[in-house]
């Protein structure tokens, strides 16, 4: 009789040689106290949190948290129901009302998760006879979306504009096509050459789909995206989002301008069989993406956060994923796991809070220190950060 | 040459850059356990093959295919006709 658990044993092993080398397990953190959105106390110690994605800040405004206090009080903790049956109340309407402002569509459609957005959007509209036409560094929700349903999937080369229009091109000409594409990718933190991407994406035929789930409420003039950014927003078919990083809270949407686009409410199992968001989440998100409207301020102060402590990490010697910043992400390639699990625990020593990725998460089997930023980071913060890394970098030989 | 042949033949060099360990290669040999790849090696072999063929291999069809002989046999059926 074999143990259905057999399958993890070399991952375990993995863990098990990395814990007995006496390292602080990077995937075990918990922070006791939150004093801010950049400020948290972990084992007891206060840390500088650089690995959230909470880019705008808007865990604690006042004004979302009022929001979230009045609808606890006025409709309760839950709404124990799908959105197609007892779960949709005012504030549902609400907040995908707030999202169709925020981007100026027609229709938006808010999930219980981004992840459940990906999974729900793209298993419905791609069926068995479509093409799925994706980047290979995609996000696990844009492949669990592609597992679920059951369109053919054809992979290209990471943001490789004509590996992209080679296949397009090489696929039956009337077949349905759904080209699926992120703003920003998280683990590097570089963006898509959309504007390229949209357009030979539309020269075949395809309708696009793009995640900004990294990049609202910071990227483009409005906060709507690398879509903007790159003047390509009423070309996409679809942009997918997620209330938990920008926004400040949990929840995941798409917007569209397609004229038959609210019939997926009725077809899109992962929004119609569970449970729809809390009447305080969504309305802690509609007050937020409210704000997120007007905080250019906030954007430009993000932007000069991540150019300084981008320019700092690569004067100290460190290697980073883009030769530019790019987006509120900064990642820091460490030579191996073992070496980025120590540089991780010197830097949690130090008081900082970084992401440790590894792969499968990774491209090319990187070992990452995902840096994320915040519009709240203050300046000193910034030196201080830079401080910290110079210390831990020195102390594990990382940098000279 | 008969034209399952040829096509073991182009397919044959397009391995040969990421046979690592110089092992012979049969219709038997398998991407995974024989020449032990990687995603990383199969998305780059197979985005060559594609190229190559002048053709798609979805990851669909991809998950059926385990060595060097399904490979030829599959693009045997999606080069004919072309």
């Amino acid at each position: 009789m074999s143990d259905l658990f057999d399958k993890f044993d070399p991952l375990i092993e993995l863990r098990d040689g990395l814990l007995e080398s006496g390292v602080t397990d990077p995937f075990g953190l918990v922070m006791e106290r939150v004093e801010s959105p950049t400020v948290a106390i972990c084992n007891g110690k206060r840390t500088i949190l650089l690995g959230t994605y909470n880019y705008m800040g808007m865990t604690f405004d006042p004004d979302v948290i009022a929001a979230g206090k009045q609808a606890l009080d006025d409709f309760g903790s839950g709404t124990t129901g799908s959105r197609v049956l007892n779960g949709t109340y005012v504030g549902h309407k609400e907040v995908e009302q707030a999202l169709k402002d925020f981007y100026a569509m027609d229709h938006a459609m808010v999930f219980s998760t981004g992840y459940q957005a990906n999974l729900g959007i793209i298993s419905t509209i791609a069926g068995k006879d479509d093409y799925i036409i994706l980047d290979i560094d995609s996000h696990a929700s844009i492949y669990d979306g592609c597992a679920l349903g059951n369109a053919q999937i054809v992979p290209f080369r990471h943001n490789d504009v004509e590996a992209l229009d080679k296949r397009l091109k090489r696929l039956p000409p009337e077949a349905g096509k759904l080209v699926v594409l992120e703003g920003v990718y998280s683990m590097l933190g570089d963006l898509a050459p959309l504007k390229e991407m949209v357009a030979v994406s539309k020269a075949a035929g395809a309708m696009v789909l793009v995640d900004e789930a990294h990049s609202m409420g910071f990227i483009g003039e409005h906060g709507r995206g690398v879509v903007e950014l790159q003047g390509v927003i009423d070309d996409v078919d679809f942009i997918i989002g997620t209330f938990s990083k920008s926004v400040g809270t949990v929840g995941g949407f798409c917007v569209s301008n397609h004229p038959k686009f609210e019939i997926l409410r009725l077809v899109c199992r992962p929004y119609v069989f569970t449970a729809s968001l809390p009447p305080s989440v969504v309305a802690t998100a509609a007050t937020s993406i409210r704000k997120l409207m007007n905080s250019a301020d906030k954007r430009a102060h993000l932007w000069e956060n991540s150019k300084r402590l981008h320019a700092g990490l690569r004067q100290l010697g460190f290697t980073l994923g883009t030769e530019e910043p790019q987006s509120a992400i900064i990642a820091v390639i460490m030579p191996d796991l073992e070496t980025g699990a120590a540089m991780w625990e010197a830097l949690l020593n130090e008081g900082l809070y970084v992401n440790l990725a590894r792969p499968p998460a990774t491209p090319a089997n990187m070992t990452l220190l995902r840096c994320s930023l915040c519009a709240l980071h203050t300046e000193e913060q910034v030196g201080e950060i830079l401080g910290m890394f110079a210390a831990a970098g020195r102390a594990t030989g990382c940098i000279s | 040459m008969p034209d399952r042949q040829q096509t073991f033949a182009k397919v044959l060099e397009q391995v040969e850059p990421f046979n690592k360990k110089g092992i012979a290669v049969s219709d038997a040999t398998r991407f995974a356990a024989d020449l032990e790849w990687d995603s990383l090696t199969v998305l780059d072999f197979v985005a060559n093959i594609e190229d190559e063929f002048d053709v798609i291999i979805t990851m669909n069809m991809q998950a059926e295919i385990e060595n060097v002989g399904q490979l030829v046999d599959a693009l045997e059926k999606l080069t004919a006709g072309k």
